[in-house]
């Protein structure tokens, strides 16, 4: 599997972000977009999941299922973490993984892995920033998809839930799997550098 | 399918939950109702006479609260975006959540419509009448609300501006519920005349309402 950006650009409200941006990931590689504030790096993401339209230029997956187009075939990880307060993270799991179909690992197993076995049937609204963060990692476990978009991934995660989740992508990268994570911080696996300057 | 049920069921259980708003439109219907006798004076006859439409426009009123959240919460903790990557079609994942917000803000009214209406002095036939358009007209309510919704889901404080943009919308179905109502308390026109339309209305809400609103949410960010 291949994903292939090729001269995208995004220009919001009239105002160009980038442009001209082109890559090619291939399955098991990860990639860290790196680069100032502002620079374009959610938007980079977005555009890739689907959810905001380039302005120019496309990005395709090569050598996929065909059933499946880009959208689902990517985990999104943005800044917010979609959960809600009044439902438990065994209930919000079990929810998404209806939601987004081809169902990979148990809910349950998927909250042991982020450490939060003990909070399985807690309101998520009791979650301290950190938890709700590795509740929202733990999304990215209970259903396959090929491509991890994570934006800052590692916001509010102390440094032992920073080496779980280095190992978490470790583990997907290794099954085949891709990764694209926009960041600041070094991070603790193997991931080629795309770094966006800031444009016009 | 799966998914459509999962969505159906977490939206509805949302809305029962602690803050989830399902009670606030029912509470309001029956402040509204329970204050009519008290602002129209103790006239049996009056307040028999246009009881069915204080009912109407309660319900109206009270399906339009409730409904800014309909997609907003959504959009706000970012899940609206993780729905649109899932393989169900954006139309039917708004099908999805305006069938639950219906059933926990809509079917509600519609089911306290005849012991609100024992307040207004109806009679047993116009109770039931009352309920019934109510029942019908109610989803056409919530889906033609979707579109407000949805068009409205980006912004802060945006229930004004949804009331303002949908309320003229509603007011076709206000118009047939009510002469529904009074066709079936007697009067000239068959009860089935005004009542089919409602129906019509209902059906065509469900159509449009769920369209209009995945064109909305798609377009939001461009």
């Amino acid at each position: 599997m291949r994903l292939v950006a090729h001269d995208l650009s995004s220009i919001r409200s009239g105002r160009p972000v980038f442009s001209g941006l082109g890559f090619a990931l291939h399955s098991g590689e990860a990639l860290a977009v790196t680069g100032p504030n502002g620079v374009g790096k959610s938007s980079l993401l977005r555009i890739i999941a689907g959810l905001l339209p380039a302005s120019y230029g496309k990005v395709t997956l090569e050598g996929g299922d065909a059933e499946n187009s880009l959208s689902e075939e990517a985990h999104y990880l943005g800044h917010r973490d979609a959960l809600k307060p009044s439902l438990s993270p065994i209930e919000t799991l079990s929810f998404w993984q209806a939601m987004l179909g081809r169902p990979l690992v148990d809910p349950h197993q998927a909250l042991m892995q982020v450490g939060l076995g003990h909070a399985a049937h807690l309101p998520s609204g009791y979650l301290s920033a950190g938890q709700r963060r590795r509740l929202a990692l733990a999304r990215l476990l209970v259903s396959r998809r090929a491509i991890w978009l994570l934006d800052e991934p590692t916001s509010a995660l102390d440094a032992s839930s920073e080496e779980m989740f280095n190992g978490l992508v470790g583990a997907h990268l290794a099954s085949g799997g891709m990764a694209l994570v926009a960041t600041h911080t070094p991070l603790g696996f193997q991931a080629r550098s795309l770094a966006m300057r800031g444009g016009a | 399918m799966a998914a459509f049920f999962a969505l159906f069921r977490r939206d509805l259980l949302l809305g029962a939950r602690i803050g989830g708003g399902a009670g606030v439109g029912l509470v309001f219907f029956l402040m509204l109702v329970a204050i009519m006798p008290f602002a129209v004076g103790p006239d049996m006859a009056l307040l028999a006479r246009i009881g069915p439409a204080i009912l109407w426009v309660a319900a109206l009123l009270a399906t339009l609260i409730g409904l800014d959240r309909l997609f907003q919460a959504d959009d706000e903790d970012g899940s609206l975006d993780l729905l649109r990557m899932s393989p169900l079609p954006l139309p039917l994942i708004v099908l999805a959540k305006g069938l639950a917000h219906w059933i926990s803000t809509g079917l509600p009214l519609a089911l306290a419509a005849p012991f609100l209406g024992l307040l207004l002095a109806l009679e047993p036939q116009a109770l039931l009448a009352v309920t019934i358009t109510l029942l019908v007209g109610t989803p056409a309510l919530t889906f033609i609300g979707a579109i407000g919704a949805a068009l409205t889901a980006g912004m802060r404080r945006g229930g004004l501006i949804l009331s303002v943009l949908v309320m003229p919308l509603m007011i076709p179905v206000l118009i047939f519920g009510i002469s529904a109502t009074s066709a079936a308390l007697g009067g000239t026109i068959p009860f089935m005349t005004p009542f089919s339309i409602l129906i019509a209305l209902t059906l065509f809400a469900f159509v449009s309402g769920t369209v209009a609103a995945t064109l909305a949410i798609q377009n939001a960010e461009g």
